[in-house]
């Protein structure tokens, strides 16, 4: 479940410096919300497009399914502008929008967690400044990864333990208890932290 | 310190929880996550600035790439669509929510309740309104329309955040951060 995004189809993308391609990604969604020309539009989805064909078809195939959770919003800009009569304003809009997420998830898919993580890591080095050392900030993250797991077997857990008592279904009786657990896993792991030297 | 940020990471965590396990359908019918619950909760369970900091870590790896919101979505191509805004709205309704809870006398399930109107609702549809207007490209009161949408949603959620941060309080009066605990 804790998979990251990174596709695991190795593409010329992946090899190339994680600033490099957040610069690029910034200027190009910079000038996608700049440009209205429909040709443009249509000319930068190809190019992302033909982005994504360099990795193959799997790599293609998981960039399209990215990009699903879209439907809604293509819809809504779909209909809205085929009842009033700006149908090419609809098509630039929802143009714009495939290509700005299709990009950013490119980025996503071809850089290595370690790496983005790296740049958060340097990114919050001015608020070492103001009492947040980066040291603190990776144990953070770290214990988010390794709690996401748990915490999502303790919801199952609990609502096991209420359908094995009620006809009726759980819903949000589940989310008391799992709030309490998830307080008392945070007290043992503050505990554990103070116990092995502090955070420092 | 130590608990500090051991209560941060774990109700960041939480957050992801929310949005991952969609087998807690919150009401019969209504098609909604649990997600900004998990933001209201920060809020109104942290304070203000445990509350956005925990937010704000939810997001840091929701943007590196980890699946972590509702529908298994993450990466940076989230924070280029429609919904953009809310997510930014994200950590600053966390700290409204906890800022209310931190300056209010009233009961706390009552408190919570409001802090959660107004941080999850009011401020969170202040950024996401927006949002979604820059990138649908419609006027603000045309995305407000699409908004309207998911606001019974959101009401029944300020409910939940009342009934849980009262349950909390009642039964681990100590982890209230938000009230000075």
């Amino acid at each position: 479940m804790m998979l990251t995004l990174t596709s695991p189809v190795e593409t010329r993308f992946h090899g190339l410096p994680v600033g490099v391609k957040l610069a690029g990604l910034c200027a190009f969604t910079l000038w996608l919300f700049a440009v209205d020309d429909l040709g443009w539009l249509a000319a930068s989805l190809a190019a992302v497009v033909a982005c994504y064909a360099t990795g193959g078809r799997l790599f293609a195939a998981n960039g399209a399914r990215m990009l699903w959770p879209l439907w809604p919003f293509v819809v809504i800009v779909g209909v809205w502008h085929g009842v009033t009569d700006a149908p090419w304003q609809g098509v630039a809009i929802i143009l714009r929008m495939i290509t700005a997420v299709a990009a950013a998830n490119l980025v996503t898919m071809t850089t290595r967690l370690a790496d983005m993580i790296a740049v958060i890591e340097w990114l919050a080095r001015p608020l070492g400044r103001i009492g947040l050392p980066p040291r603190r900030l990776a144990l953070a993250i770290a214990l988010v990864i390794r709690f996401v797991p748990v915490l999502a077997q303790n919801a199952a857990r609990i609502t096991e333990a209420w359908g094995a008592r009620s006809a009726r279904r759980a819903r949000w009786r589940v989310l008391p208890a799992l709030m309490l657990s998830a307080i008392d896993d945070a007290d043992r792991v503050a505990e554990a932290l103070r116990a092995r030297g502090g955070v420092g | 310190m130590e608990r500090n940020l051991a209560y941060i990471s774990l109700f960041a965590a939480l957050i992801a929880v929310l949005g991952l396990v969609p087998k807690i359908d919150l009401a019969a019918g209504v098609p909604i996550t649990a997600q900004s619950l998990g933001i209201m909760l920060c809020g109104t369970v942290l304070g203000a600035r445990r509350g956005a900091l925990a937010v704000l870590l939810f997001l840091a790896l929701v943007a590196v790439g980890l699946p972590l919101l509702a529908g298994g979505r993450g990466g940076l191509g989230v924070f280029a669509g429609p919904s953009a805004g809310y997510l930014i709205g994200f950590p600053v309704a966390a700290f409204a929510s906890g800022w209310i809870m931190e300056r209010t006398s009233m009961g706390t399930g009552i408190a919570a309740f409001c802090a959660a109107v107004i941080g999850g609702i009011a401020v969170l549809y202040a950024f996401g309104i927006p949002g979604m207007a820059i990138v649908l490209d419609k006027t603000i009161v045309e995305a407000a329309h699409i908004a309207i949408a998911f606001l019974p949603g959101d009401a029944v959620k300020c409910v939940l955040t009342g009934i849980v941060t009262a349950a909390i309080a009642n039964m681990r009066p100590g982890t209230l951060l938000s009230r000075g605990a």
